[in-house]
């Protein structure tokens, strides 16, 4: 079956185009970070680019999503603009979350991005509460808890799917399985091999998925989408990505050989999706250039505009730990 | 005034901010079937099982699914049972609930009460008799409220669940079934505010939660020995109504602060350190705190009596400030 009988050109362009632009915002940060321009530790999203831009492609603008430590990409697909996520990184005041948070606490909550999350599996309740949050409100939004295959061992996991199963939720579990919880293979810690099998122990339909084919992450998020937006109860979607990065930029990966790495590039699921809309006609050359060059002016943009802004002023660092103005430290000294 | 019980008072408060605002849910174990201390009885025959959610015993996914309904629309009440089931869900009120506003930069609130029973009751034993209040109240994002009795258990509970961030009730599993006078009628203690049970002199008197009634039986102990005490309820320990305890102490000159919780590292050294700081020049002995000696709550009642304070510590350590002893 040709990839246009099952999605339109333009949403077909559209994904390319999130792709790359997650692809060239993260591989900037990685210079940027070892450029010693950014504070903290940065992790990226590179490898996985297939996987965001599918699911958040099959969600409405005020679905909800909670993500990871890995966070940016689903930031950017979700629709956050690229400028105050470069500038919370920089941990300036322009930051989507004014500087508090950084690369691991990206959130806005405008376009239903709940939050990066640095707990492992600690966004997965939460997108159970936005879905009773969502039911007990009558708008039909669903929430997607994207996590990893380190994340599936939690017990998080289970409760938020045990919970959400039980209500029949409007929640997609989207567990990214890029081989690695942090420095260690997934085969030395899980018991399962198809990580999809965990969805039986709690009666929802559970599907691995080609994690790196956007036509592949984009079709299966759809039909769980809609099954959660109808009432259909939860998902598990077991995403097969590779993490072309190490854990963290700056990680020695020792736990992995080199080849290792090479020997998967032919998935890259940029390359493999450029391929795909070459090859039915979709994209020539010339618009493929462009849009990476796009992508490159508008990180250049999101970078000028992150350095010239100002860092928070110091006298600001107690603001919003509460909401409003009456509340005070415990010892009074505001 | 109607007489009600701690536990009657808190179905009460929480029946008016479900009839009054839709957004109030409460979920968590066995909430439906009234909780383990009556303090959701009735809840579902009014407000249906879509308001009133029976929770799996999964602590985190409590706290967690709060946080998610907090964030997106809802002002949900989530009953952790006992205090030390709390622990089971730390990173959602650690991590998640306390740090959701600040971490992104203000842009969400988290009105959330996370209720739970603690303190100790007939031989509870190691799990089921702490107080855990030093806990959240060390961590920033989080209010920290302890009533002591029924028309504060329904006032503070009120404000609690109006109130935009999250806030941790606490409510002593000794005196949940305690009676007394409550306000018919919407009734709503401000957080942050202490109350002054008792006018005195000699010395100040610090203290809240079960300890506060315990320190109503000390002062009229002390009395008969000629010892006029002021007893301060904090009721709210975040945010703390340190006015009203300084004001006091740099009256008297002399303090006792009393928790049931352990001594060491409890919130009464916070309490014992704001005054020291701020009135030291006022003192005129070393202040002395009340609390659980360091040891696991124990199950046999002679043990249980030896480590978790009562009157007759309050007393003791009244008479030591005094400089009787």
């Amino acid at each position: 079956m040709s990839l246009t009988e099952t999605m339109s050109p333009g949403l077909a362009l559209s994904i390319h185009r999130t792709m790359v632009r997650i692809r060239v915002f993260e591989s900037r940060v990685e210079q940027l970070f070892k450029a010693g321009e950014l504070p903290g530790f940065v992790h990226t999203y590179i490898g996985q680019e297939a996987i965001a831009a599918g699911v958040c492609s099959a969600l409405n603008r005020d679905d909800y999503i909670t993500s990871t430590h890995r966070g940016h990409g689903h930031a950017i697909a979700k629709g956050m603009e690229l400028g105050p996520i470069m500038a919370e990184l920089y941990g300036k005041e322009t930051g989507a979350c004014r500087g508090r948070g950084g690369s691991m606490h990206v959130a806005d909550f405008s376009v239903g991005m709940l939050g990066a999350n640095g707990i492992v599996a600690g966004g997965l309740g939460i997108a159970a509460g936005a879905a009773l949050s969502a039911r007990y409100r009558g708008t039909r939004q669903v929430a997607v808890g994207f996590f990893g295959d380190g994340g599936i061992n939690k017990g998080t996991f289970h409760e938020a799917l045990n919970f959400a199963a039980t209500h029949r939720l409007g929640v997609v579990f989207v567990c990214e399985n890029n081989q690695y919880a942090q420095f260690t293979s997934r085969l030395r810690t899980t018991a399962v091999e198809d990580l999809s099998v965990r969805a039986s122990a709690y009666g929802i339909p559970g599907v691995t998925v080609d994690g790196n084919d956007p036509s592949a992450t984009y079709h299966e998020a759809l039909e769980a989408v809609a099954r959660a937006r109808e009432g259909g109860g939860p998902t598990l979607l077991n995403m097969e990505t590779y993490r072309f990065g190490g854990h963290y930029v700056g990680d020695a990966e020792v736990y992995r050989e080199s080849a290792e790495v090479e020997a998967r590039r032919w998935a890259d699921p940029i390359v493999r999706w450029e391929r795909t809309l070459t090859d039915e006609g979709l994209m020539k050359d010339g618009p493929r250039e462009a849009v990476w060059a796009e992508a490159a002016e508008e990180v250049s943009a999101a970078v000028r505009f992150a350095e010239t802004s100002p860092y928070p002023e110091g006298g600001t660092a107690l603001e919003d730990v509460f909401t409003g103005a009456t509340a005070v430290p415990a010892t009074g000294r505001a | 005034m109607r007489r009600m019980s701690f536990g009657q008072a808190t179905v009460d408060a929480t029946r008016f901010a479900m009839r009054e605002d839709d957004r109030v849910v409460v979920l968590g174990e066995d909430i439906s079937w009234g909780g383990n201390f009556g303090q959701f009885r009735g809840l579902v025959d009014e407000f249906g099982h879509d308001r009133v959610i029976d929770m799996p015993i999964s602590e985190a996914i409590i706290m967690a699914v709060g946080v998610g309904a907090a964030v997106t629309g809802l002002r949900p009440v989530a009953s952790m049972s006992f205090v030390e089931f709390t622990l089971g869900a730390m990173d959602e009120i650690v991590n998640q609930a306390a740090k959701f506003r600040y971490m992104f930069g203000g842009q969400v609130s988290v009105p959330l009460v996370l209720r739970a029973s603690d303190g100790v009751l007939r031989s509870s034993a190691g799990q089921h008799s702490s107080s855990l209040e030093g806990l959240f109240t060390h961590l920033p994002g989080l209010k920290v409220v302890a009533p002591s009795n029924p028309a504060d258990a329904k006032g503070l509970l009120r404000a609690a669940i109006a109130d935009d961030d999250p806030v941790v009730y606490l409510e002593n599993k000794r005196i949940t079934a305690k009676r007394g006078p409550v306000p018919v009628g919407d009734h709503v203690v401000p957080l942050g505010s202490a109350a002054v049970r008792r006018r005195g002199t000699d010395l100040t008197i610090v203290t809240y939660s079960v300890m506060a009634l315990h320190a109503e039986k000390a002062c009229s102990e002390l009395t008969g020995m000629g010892i006029e005490a002021e007893l301060i309820d904090l009721r709210s320990l975040v945010p703390l109504d340190l006015d009203t305890v300084l004001s006091s102490v740099a009256r008297t000159g002399r303090v006792v602060v009393a928790h049931e919780a352990w001594e060491f590292g409890g919130f009464g050294a916070e309490l014992v350190a704001a005054i020291t700081v701020e009135v030291f020049d006022r003192l005129r002995a070393a202040p002395v705190r009340v609390g659980a000696a360091q040891a696991p709550i124990p199950f046999s009642p002679p043990l249980e009596g030896a480590v978790v304070p009562g009157a007759d510590e309050i007393v003791a350590a009244a008479r030591e400030v005094m400089g009787l002893i």
